[in-house]
């Protein structure tokens, strides 16, 4: 059963038709097929959280996932995020306190933060920390990333607390 | 408003500093290029058939089905890479008596581990080439195991290279004398066996590997993600036997290595080789369980240790035996014993010591290859000696604290040297432990400890001194023979539009290497940061040079960088007073402008002299040449080493039904010299920290009896996660060190090196009131609830 299968996915906006091998996963293609490596993958079973896109609006672990299974789906990954500015306070409050090292679970980190923004109100340290609890992160020790999405949480809510702006800026 | 302007308040005054690192946006942005991502045009794939076994004798191997597999371009064994590698042996010759059998890529008539690459498949895609690792048929013969490090060593027990006649790679012995008698006057003997699990440094970014050979010139291009460029190329050229010059080795974006990535891998040796049998590029990314069973494992130390101590609580004497396993051979280049080497040396170190003996043995046995790992042996030495330190203060009825007052080696007492020879430049025990004190609010959280048994509620806390080493001299390597370099260099250049770049041997892999080499540049130059770019990891680039490990990037580096810099400042200041016409000595570099020393007055902009040196040398006044680059190499002189200290501190609670420890806070007072980027220790030292906190609660490589790694997965080794860690408040001293003008002594392992002894110090304060101990790493419930004598 190794035929290729046609798929359509919408992926970052754009919809792309490809032909896959039924045991690719979500993963390999967005990686290989897609060239978008910003997905990484660390362990290939669901346990380290750098494989996490957006598929249908849903955190996934893309790793866990068959290209197949996409079809007619859309799927956003970390590139479709940082393009259209949705993770931008993110990122600048982990670059800001240097919430990455190597780099290599950042982006499955900022999908998880940018689920954590996505609630209301400003989320507890512990709440973090167990938003956390599927990111492997080998390099940081976890503090600056927890205080970088507290400090973006934070300036969201705030923001959200201001009056709006008369002139845009 | 009216603060004194601080050095930091200067133009390009960036030393000291928390910036943030300019090459993270592409990180955060997804843009990353790790070796995991490089696709080159007309690239195979390797995988690898394995070995079922931990120790067999190859019968034969038939690679006809696995030839016949869609996609497959080559199959190749043992014996085709023993034609063209020149094998290899782990051992260094300062370290007298040492032995270890040599290494070809692929096996020829043996395995010695289970895991071990068998042959190698090389096909189309990944997906094909593992395919056909199942067609591979072997017929093994199996032998004997040896696994257990005391039945390794027992007589009659199977000898895993016949020919070296036992199973003992190394042994090392050091004896001050004086140890028995002091132990003879002792007012009390503390004794413990401690052991230590074998764990692995799980980087989240697998090995990586693209060799790329070019048999028209011929010239060998390889990405590789490790630390160290510079020492590949040169394995790479002799054990090919390609000229130097015609390899390059590029290491990109990596994704984590602490000390994993530096040691040479069989599947990495043979991707090499096989780009050469294909005269194509080969990619290798090693999958999950692949980096279990074949990169290093840490530790694995067995250590019987007894103190003895006056009534006072003196600390008289030491003696240990240290026991550690390392696979069925000594690592390649740097080997495998230098983890135990430091074991023996550290433990003690920061105690006025004058007795100490110490024994160790290397032992080979059939499992992955034991070497270093970040920290080297310094988490064992210090778990050892604190735990000693912490039973010495309970017979001598004092404090934690106390017990370390009185036994510490004075500030005021350097230079001196350590009773295993290491010579102390300067450090600074004494405003570590007080500061610690402060920042615990200690006498508080044992008041808290005693109200909170009286509720069933058990606390610990636990506090660990350390010494680690940095900024290692020729002494490390280069006096074993190894073609390890503890020199860096770099190349310095004004470009055209008078910015700065900076092409420096040292390499990066998040920590922030060229971060800091871009604020020493930039503030010795006299230019803005942003005007700099630093570049690093590509040998046909950057000059030779020792690169990042064993906390050298940027003691040795900065340093490196530094001194390029000013030569360079000399040079430019020195075409600008020819074309001012005014003496150099007069002018300086602020803000990319050269100005007047005195009154900062801007004279002429570096961006003009950039010009008129590249482009108008005919109106440069006769016989000016302006140098606007300049190569630097600086090699560390001085003391062997640069040792920096610190403590550390742990707060937990135990529950004593279930064996979970909770951490709920840990401390870190650490001196590593100048602190060039406060931002960026702070992240090393916390990185560390819960390095040390997986190995003593969570991280273990658990093989059976007959030597099969049973939890090589993500779901059954444990690595610490978010949840479980604590915030960690970390306070600095500054002991510049006087041997280099910047002052930089390492951070990087100061967290790894004493956040597992803090931990078991903590736990076993936790556990006192039921009269319990633990002196085994790591501290699994299983394990603390058979020390509470539950199971
Ligand atoms: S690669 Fe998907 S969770 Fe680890
Ligand atoms: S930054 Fe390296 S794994 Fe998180």
């Amino acid at each position: 059963m190794n035929e290729a299968v046609n798929i359509r996915v919408t992926v970052n906006g754009e919809v792309r038709s490809h032909s896959v091998a039924p045991r690719e996963t979500l993963a390999d293609f967005l990686r290989n097929a897609l060239e978008l490596t910003g997905t990484h993958t660390g362990c290939e079973m669901g346990a380290c959280g750098a494989c996490l896109v957006l598929l249908d609006g849903q955190i996934v672990h893309s790793c866990l996932i068959f290209a197949v299974q996409a079809d007619g789906a859309v799927v956003e990954t970390i590139e479709g995020l940082a393009q259209r500015k949705a993770i931008a306070e993110l990122q600048e409050a982990f670059h800001q306190r240097n919430a990455l090292q190597c780099g290599f679970c950042t982006p499955g980190v900022l999908m998880t933060a940018y689920g954590v923004l996505a609630r209301p109100g400003v989320p507890s340290r512990n709440e973090i920390r167990d938003a956390l609890s599927g990111n492997y992160c080998r390099c940081t020790g976890y503090e600056a990333i927890v205080d970088a999405i507290e400090t973006a949480a934070r300036r969201r809510a705030e923001a959200a607390a201001e009056p709006e702006p008369e002139t845009a800026p | 408003m009216n603060a004194p302007l601080s050095f930091l308040d200067r133009p390009n005054s960036y030393i000291g500093r928390s910036v943030p690192r300019p090459n993270a946006k592409r990180l955060l942005n997804g843009q990353g290029r790790y070796v995991t991502d490089i696709v080159l045009p007309r690239m195979l794939h390797a995988a690898f058939t394995r070995s079922p076994h931990a120790h067999a004798r190859i019968v034969s191997i038939d690679v006809s089905a696995a030839r016949q597999m869609p996609g497959v371009r080559l199959v190749a064994t043992g014996e085709d890479f023993a034609r063209i590698c020149k094998p290899w042996v782990g051992t260094l010759d300062h370290f007298k008596g040492m032995k270890s059998p040599p290494q070809w890529p692929l096996p020829i008539d043996k395995v010695v581990w289970s895991g071990q690459a068998m042959v190698a498949i090389v096909a189309d895609t990944r997906a094909m080439a593992e395919d056909a690792t199942e067609a591979v048929q072997v017929e093994y013969e199996e032998l004997p195991a040896v696994v257990d490090i005391d039945a390794a060593r027992s007589t009659g027990s199977p000898v895993i290279t016949p020919e070296f006649g036992d199973n003992v790679c190394f042994r090392g012995v050091l004896d001050t004398g004086g140890v028995d008698d002091a132990f003879a006057s002792a007012c009390h003997i503390i004794e413990e066996e401690f052991r230590f699990a074998r764990h692995t440094a799980v980087t989240l970014e697998p090995r990586a590997i693209v060799a790329d050979y070019d048999p028209n010139e011929p010239r060998l291009t390889v990405h590789h993600a490790t630390q160290t460029p510079y020492q590949f190329q040169d394995l790479y050229s002799r054990h090919y036997g390609i000229a130097e010059a015609s390899v390059r080795v590029v290491a990109p974006d990596i994704g984590g290595s602490f000390g994993m990535k530096l040691h040479v891998y069989h599947e990495d040796m043979a991707v090499v080789g096989l780009s050469m049998m294909l005269g194509r590029p080969v990619k290798y990314v090693a999958d999950r369980i692949e980096s279990f069973v074949s990169d290093i494992h840490a530790r694995d130390h067995r250590v019987r240790a007894r103190m003895a101590i006056d009534a006072m609580g003196t600390i008289l004497a030491i003696d240990v035996d240290d026991v550690t396993g390392i696979g069925a051979f000594s690592a390649y280049p740097r080997t495998s014993a230098i983890e135990g080497n430091q074991v023996i040396r550290l433990i003690g170190a920061p105690y006025r010591l004058k007795n100490y003996r110490a024994g160790l043995q290397v032992v080979f046995q059939n499992k992955v290859q034991m070497s270093q790992y970040r920290a080297v042996g310094h988490p064992i030495a210090c778990t050892v000696t604190e735990r000693l330190v912490d039973l010495a203060a309970n017979k001598a009825g004092l404090d934690a604290f106390e017990v370390r007052a009185r036994n510490l080696i004075r500030d005021d007492a350097y230079p001196c040297e350590s009773p295993t020879g290491y010579r102390f430049e300067a450090l600074s025990h004494e405003v570590c432990l007080a500061k610690l004190r402060t920042m615990m609010d200690y006498d508080s959280l044992r008041s808290e400890q005693r109200e909170l048994r009286n509720r069933g509620i058990h606390r610990g806390i636990g506090i660990a001194t350390f010494v680690e080493i940095s900024n290692p001299s020729p002494a490390f390597y280069g006096v074993g023979g190894a073609r390890i370099s503890s020199q860096d260099g770099a190349i310095v250049s004004i470009t055209p539009s008078g910015d700065v770049r900076c092409l420096i041997s040292v390499t990066e892999q998040g920590q922030g290497t060229e971060t800091v080499i871009g604020q020493i540049v930039a503030e010795h130059l006299g230019v803005d940061r942003d005007r700099v770019k630093v570049i690093t990891g590509d040998t046909e680039v950057t000059p030779h040079g020792g690169a990042t490990w064993a906390c050298r990037g940027a003691g040795i580096g900065g340093e490196t960088a530094l001194q390029a810099a000013n030569k360079l400042k000399a040079n430019v200041l020195s075409v600008a007073s020819a074309i001012l016409q005014d003496h150099a000595g007069k002018l300086d570099i602020r803000n990319g402008w050269i100005v007047d020393a005195s009154t900062e007055q801007q004279r002429i902009e570096l961006a003009e002299i950039a010009r008129l040196a590249y482009f108008r040398s005919d109106t440069l006044p006769p016989g000016t040449q302006a140098q606007l680059s300049v190569a630097h190499h600086y090699a560390p002189q001085g003391y062997p080493f640069a040792f920096t200290n610190g403590i550390q501190g742990c707060h937990v609670e135990l529950d004593a039904e279930t064996g979970f420890v909770r951490i709920l806070k840990h401390w870190v007072v650490e001196d590593c010299g100048r602190i060039i980027n406060p931002l960026l220790v702070d992240e090393q030292v916390r990185g560390g920290v819960v390095q040390g906190l997986g190995a003593a609660f969570f991280e273990e490589c658990v093989y059976s009896e007959t030597g099969q790694l049973t939890n090589g997965s993500l779901a059954d080794y444990l690595v610490p996660m978010a949840f479980e860690m604590p915030d960690i408040e970390i306070g600095h001293v500054e002991t510049p060190t006087l041997d280099t003008q910047l002052g930089a002594k390492g951070c990087g392992e100061a967290g790894t090196a004493a956040a597992s002894a803090a931990a078991l110090n903590a736990v076993n304060d936790a556990m006192a009131p039921f009269g319990a101990t633990i002196s085994q790493l790591p501290m699994t419930p299983a394990r603390v609830l058979k020390a509470l004598g539950h199971i």
